[in-house]
């Protein structure tokens, strides 16, 4: 099994006619997803890649019933594009767009409580199902079934994760690429609880990164309610504290925030952490018992 | 994108948010002039740099004639000024703010943000102005005041209160404060604010709160939205190297160590400069080639990072996923022919069309050190850095 996304999911691509939702939707299709079509406002009527295109995103899920959709849409438009998906049916939206205004998110994100909806991204590669269904930019190759849900903030972070329990056979039930914007659709609690729910996933590999307290949340998570191993990698311990200004950004995190806090969050909460980013599979592998 | 205080001033008094009366000076005589026309027998002198701290480093002086005045701007103008939030280097002091002087009552603690823990707008205060706001934060939390704003709703009147009563305020003191974050909320909004802070909002001797310094941070996603506050821009105040990798569309931060390394992906990059600490290596900087790297943003990458002197080692670790390994493979050979690169390289490919990649820089007759995977890649790097 998985979550989220299988192969019966019907995908809907927002930005469908430029160039980022052209060759990337084009993979998606080449990968074997159900893309049923897209939209782009004013070229409704037409086909792009062999599917329909829709003016408005309420005509595409009338038309195709689809269920998902994938916005590839330029900044400005994006929090229009997520509320318009929303208010469409849609199930579930992945927002791969990167540079959306933070006070755009924080409206979308209080407007969404009300539909029955969940968000990925934005600023994210996705969500992948392998061999079943690839939302996103990840490149499909280095995906393999099998019995690994990953959750990361990171893009390529997440591709290295991933590909080292492709080599050690592990494999993959779902990928899910949260992406790293401050404010954001689903969180890394959201996604452990789906995985712990889901049957064929066995064990978790989570991938944090320095700022925010996410991973502290989730390490709190954990500890009561994922009964699965969960092995976790924290990005930044060298990063350095930056050129700033003002203290309202420290008096916030109150401390946490740092990947000494977060590692620590995690390793009291019983995860598997490991200080190198090369060791996630291996050490999934270990905690699975071979 | 960060503002001067006097430029943040001015869109306070814009939005009624009540200053003290300034003006900004260039030079040691616009400082007098600015001194004169302001009146009175007390001045503020301000350096205007992208950083707090500047009154433990010297950078506002109390001046009570104007030779104080052109004394205090001679002495900060064209130079570094040091701050703890600045870097080592500190930032040039090309404009001084001149303000009249205030009577200070009390000193109190404002700011806003966005709270990403509830993804909403929040405003912090606290009494505990003017001292060490971290520790006040971190040692006595309870002296911090923080509401957020559901934004259909907007900021409430309760809220207000709510903070006016944690920070003591009189019944005057809590109409002017309301009004004040009011306004100050509106602001945020329209501007795009990342960050407002007012640090110290005081209380005077004559009962009438007033913001006395100004800090605003603009959302860089935002900026194309804001075209007047664009024009505010200082590049001084940037780094060099980093605004020249930004217009390249690379992500560049330089540290302190001697092993450059040039990654996609900002996560990979932080996980690439942890693995060469891991493995007794100090990272010389950050860099980000971005997911969609090309062979033209690879040269301009190691263009950049050898402008270190410090660089004893480069390391590369791609993984290419929508972008082709042989690609950036052509782009590492063409980069390293053209520059002349005298120090070593170690490359670390994988992802699509890795064997084509690996063969190409296997070929090129350039002393390449090519690597299996990221233990090994790091191990490498810093071997070659001794």
């Amino acid at each position: 099994m998985s979550i989220l996304v299988n192969k019966d999911s019907k995908i809907i691509c927002q930005g469908i006619t430029g160039s980022q939702g052209t060759f990337h939707t084009e993979q998606c299709i080449d990968y074997g997803t159900q893309v049923v079509g897209g939209v782009t406002p004013g070229r409704g009527g037409s086909e792009h890649l062999g599917v329909p295109v829709f003016n408005t995103m309420r005509d595409a899920v009338d038309q195709t019933a689809a269920d998902v959709s994938m916005i590839l849409v330029p900044p400005p438009f994006a929090a229009d594009a997520i509320l318009e998906a929303a208010d469409s049916g849609v199930s579930l939206v992945v927002c791969i767009t990167e540079g959306i205004p933070v006070l755009d998110m924080v409206k979308v994100k209080s407007a969404l409580r009300d539909y029955d909806c969940r968000l990925i991204g934005p600023n994210c590669p996705g969500i992948i199902t392998p061999e079943q269904c690839k939302i996103g930019i990840m490149p499909g190759f280095i995906h393999k079934p099998g019995r690994i849900g990953v959750v990361s903030r990171s893009g390529t972070l997440t591709y290295e994760a991933v590909y080292q329990t492709t080599i050690n056979d592990l494999g993959q039930t779902t990928c899910i690429g949260i992406g790293g914007d401050p404010v954001r659709g689903m969180d890394f609690i959201d996604c452990l609880e789906l995985f712990e729910a889901d049957p064929d996933t066995d064990g978790v590999i989570m991938v944090g990164e320095i700022g925010g307290t996410d991973e502290e949340a989730a390490a709190e998570f954990i500890q009561s309610n994922v009964s699965k191993p969960v092995v976790a990698y924290i990005a930044g311990v060298t990063a350095p504290p930056g050129k700033r200004m003002g203290h309202a950004g420290a008096i916030v995190a109150g401390g946490k925030g740092t990947a000494a806090d977060k590692f620590k969050a995690l390793d009291a909460a019983g995860v598997a952490t490991v200080r190198s980013p090369a060791e996630l599979g291996s050490k999934m592998q270990e905690v699975l018992g071979g | 994108m960060n503002l001067h205080e006097y430029q943040s001033k001015r869109l306070f008094a814009n939005y009624g948010i009540p200053v003290p009366r300034g003006i900004p000076a260039k030079s040691p005589n616009a400082a007098v002039d600015a001194a004169k026309e302001l009146g009175g027998d007390l001045w503020v002198v301000k350096a205007q740099v992208h950083a707090g701290g500047r009154g433990k480093a010297g950078g506002v002086k109390l001046a009570r004639t104007r030779g104080e005045v052109h004394r205090y701007a001679e002495a900060m103008l064209g130079t570094q000024l040091v701050t703890h939030q600045s870097g080592p280097e500190g930032l040039p002091v090309n404009v001084v703010y001149v303000e009249e002087g205030s009577d200070i009552d009390r000193e109190l603690y404002l700011s806003m943000l966005v709270d990403r823990e509830v993804s909403r707008v929040a405003f912090i205060a606290s009494a505990a102005g003017g001292m060490d706001i971290e520790k006040v934060a971190a040692e006595t939390p309870e002296r911090i005041f923080t509401i957020t704003i559901a934004p259909d709703a907007g900021l409430q009147d309760y809220q207000a209160r709510q903070l006016a009563f944690g920070l003591e305020l009189d019944k005057k003191q809590m109409r002017q404060f309301g009004d004040l974050i009011k306004r100050l909320y509106k602001l945020y909004m329209e501007t795009d604010a990342s960050l407002v802070e007012v640090n110290p909002l005081i209380v005077t001797k004559g009962g009438d709160v007033i913001a006395l310094d100004a800090k605003i941070n603009i959302d860089g996603n935002a900026l194309y939205r804001q075209p007047i506050l664009v024009e505010l821009r200082d590049i001084t105040q940037e780094d060099d190297k980093e605004r020249e990798a930004a217009a390249h569309d690379l992500n560049y931060v330089s540290l302190d160590g001697d092993i450059a390394c040039m990654v996609n992906g900002a996560g990979l990059a932080m996980a690439t400069m942890d693995l060469i600490k891991l493995h007794g290596g100090e990272p010389a900087n950050f860099l980000d080639v971005g997911g969609g790297a090309t062979k033209e943003r690879v040269a301009e990458a190691f263009k950049l990072i050898l402008r270190n002197r410090n660089v004893t080692a480069i390391l590369v670790n791609i993984f290419g996923g929508i972008v082709r390994c042989d690609l950036i493979a052509e782009g590492i050979i063409s980069a390293v022919k053209e520059i002349g690169v005298s120090v070593p390289v170690v490359v670390r490919l994988e992802g699509t069309n890795v064997d084509k990649g690996r063969e190409f820089l296997a070929n090129s007759g350039l002393d390449i050190i090519a690597a299996e995977d990221l233990t090994d890649a790091a191990k490498k790097v810093v071997a070659a850095a001794t």
